[in-house]
């Protein structure tokens, strides 16, 4: 038999990357759970406040972010949980390529698989709340900044969590305080457009919480992992 | 320098209880190590140990006469760990699943060594369907299939004879004998002998 060729740690990462996208796209219903949540959670304070344009305005940037806060520790469970009941995350944490990097990989794919979905309907979502277009547009803007730093934030809770009973409770117990900071400028930067101002701080400030977050947040979490599997 | 793995001192706690203490143990190349004791004994605690996925409550592991925890990459590379759990992804395919764990692994064959690796292991017209859909004993295989791909030199597998058929033993066994021929290490728990040929160095370990 010829020896197979050989692959290095990207080819590794891709296979990962792509294993846990096809795998979410084989699971349709597990995957459109979190954004089904999301749509109507929003949509139900439109039909709770009535029709007060002025108010809804108002708390609507609020709302969505909050919505796409619980969405995403809704769906961040999911992110090891399978992989250690088959055992494949064992096999991750047996592999040369380094865990902090399949971690990455993995959270790359789970956000285009949930956190991706919510950012892209957002818009519509903002036409419940009579938001304006330029409103929509940084609202869309902003979570696209911020969802990704929910998921990496989501990640280290996800791995702290893995194998116990009662997880997603207290993963969002452990997550959600950490994720204020994201809401806090997430939505901000939707109001300081509706009060006509710039925007800039608070995108710079969602870019300086996601770079650290991109290299901390795997480190963290493949730590947490290597802890939770002995 | 010592070749191989070697175990110094190892003790093991789990909980309250101490299950295994003191033990000292050298695996040179071209052998196998039997893990036998009953149940709750320590068998898949010492297998995870050897792996690096336990740490141990006192000693140490050595692969190549160096602590594990300092070439931790280098070993992983040469180690292929099946547990208890297949470690089969139900919604993708044997090949699929092949795939990624032999590209976690470090190899990349192509499409046709896997599925000629998932025939040998008896998966022939199974390739493609849900991991879901195969038995116990299916499973197990479409795990073993990755044995012969990759290039392991230490095989570590927890009870890779359950639910195997009469026919994928004897495939396992030949598989087995002929990595320890070229030079490989395996340690394996199993409540059954195994019936490897008389010219293979079988060590056995009773926890």
């Amino acid at each position: 038999m010829t020896p197979a060729p050989t692959v290095g740690i990207p080819g590794a990462l891709r296979a990962v990357l792509l294993r846990d996208l096809r795998v979410a796209l084989r699971r349709r219903a597990d995957t459109g759970s979190a954004l089904v949540f999301f749509v109507i959670v929003v949509s139900l304070f439109p039909l709770g406040v009535g029709p007060q344009f002025e108010m809804l305005r108002r708390i609507g940037p609020g709302v969505v972010w909050v919505a796409a806060l619980l969405a995403s520790m809704l769906a961040m469970g999911r992110l090891f949980a399978d992989d250690h009941a088959d055992g494949t995350l064992e096999q991750m944490l047996l592999s040369s390529v380094p865990l902090s990097l399949l971690v990455l990989a993995k959270t790359l794919a789970h956000w285009l698989s949930s956190g991706l979905l919510l950012v892209l309907v957002s818009p519509l979502l903002a036409l419940q709340f009579d938001l304006g277009t330029d409103a929509a547009v940084v609202l869309l803007l902003s979570l696209l900044l911020g969802t990704p730093l929910l998921s990496l934030i989501g990640a280290i809770g996800a791995a702290l969590t893995v194998g116990l009973r009662g997880a997603g409770v207290l993963l969002s117990l452990l997550v959600l305080p950490l994720a204020t900071p994201v809401l806090i400028f997430g939505a901000g930067a939707v109001e300081a457009t509706q009060a006509g101002l710039g925007v800039t701080a608070h995108f710079s400030l969602l870019g300086a919480m996601l770079l650290p977050a991109l290299f901390l947040a795997p480190l963290a979490a493949a730590a947490a992992l290597r802890i939770s599997l002995e | 320098m010592s070749d191989g793995l070697e175990l110094r001192g190892l003790a093991c706690v789990r909980g309250r209880r101490r299950l295994f203490r003191d033990l000292n143990l050298r695996l040179p190349p071209g052998q196998l190590l039997r893990v036998i004791g009953p149940n709750g004994a320590g068998k898949t605690s010492l297998l995870r140990m050897l792996c690096g996925l336990l740490a141990p409550a006192q000693g140490q592991v050595l692969w190549q006469g160096q602590p594990l925890q300092r070439v931790r990459e280098e070993f992983h590379r040469q180690l292929i760990y099946l547990g208890h759990a297949a470690a089969l992804k139900d919604d993708l395919s044997p090949l699929e699943n092949l795939q990624v764990a032999l590209r976690l692994g470090g190899v990349a064959p192509d499409d046709a060594a896997a599925l000629r690796a998932l025939a040998d292991a008896g998966l022939r017209g199974r390739e493609h369907v849900p991991a879901r859909t195969l038995s116990q004993g299916q499973r197990r295989r479409a795990a073993l299939a990755r044995l012969p791909l990759g290039q392991a030199r230490l095989w570590i597998l927890d009870e890779p004879f359950n639910a195997l058929d009469t026919a994928a033993n004897t495939w396992l066994l030949g598989l087995i004998e002929g990595h320890l021929q070229r030079g490989g290490l395996a340690v394996l728990t199993s409540h059954q002998p195994v019936a490897l040929a008389s010219t293979v160095v079988q060590q056995e370990l009773t926890l």
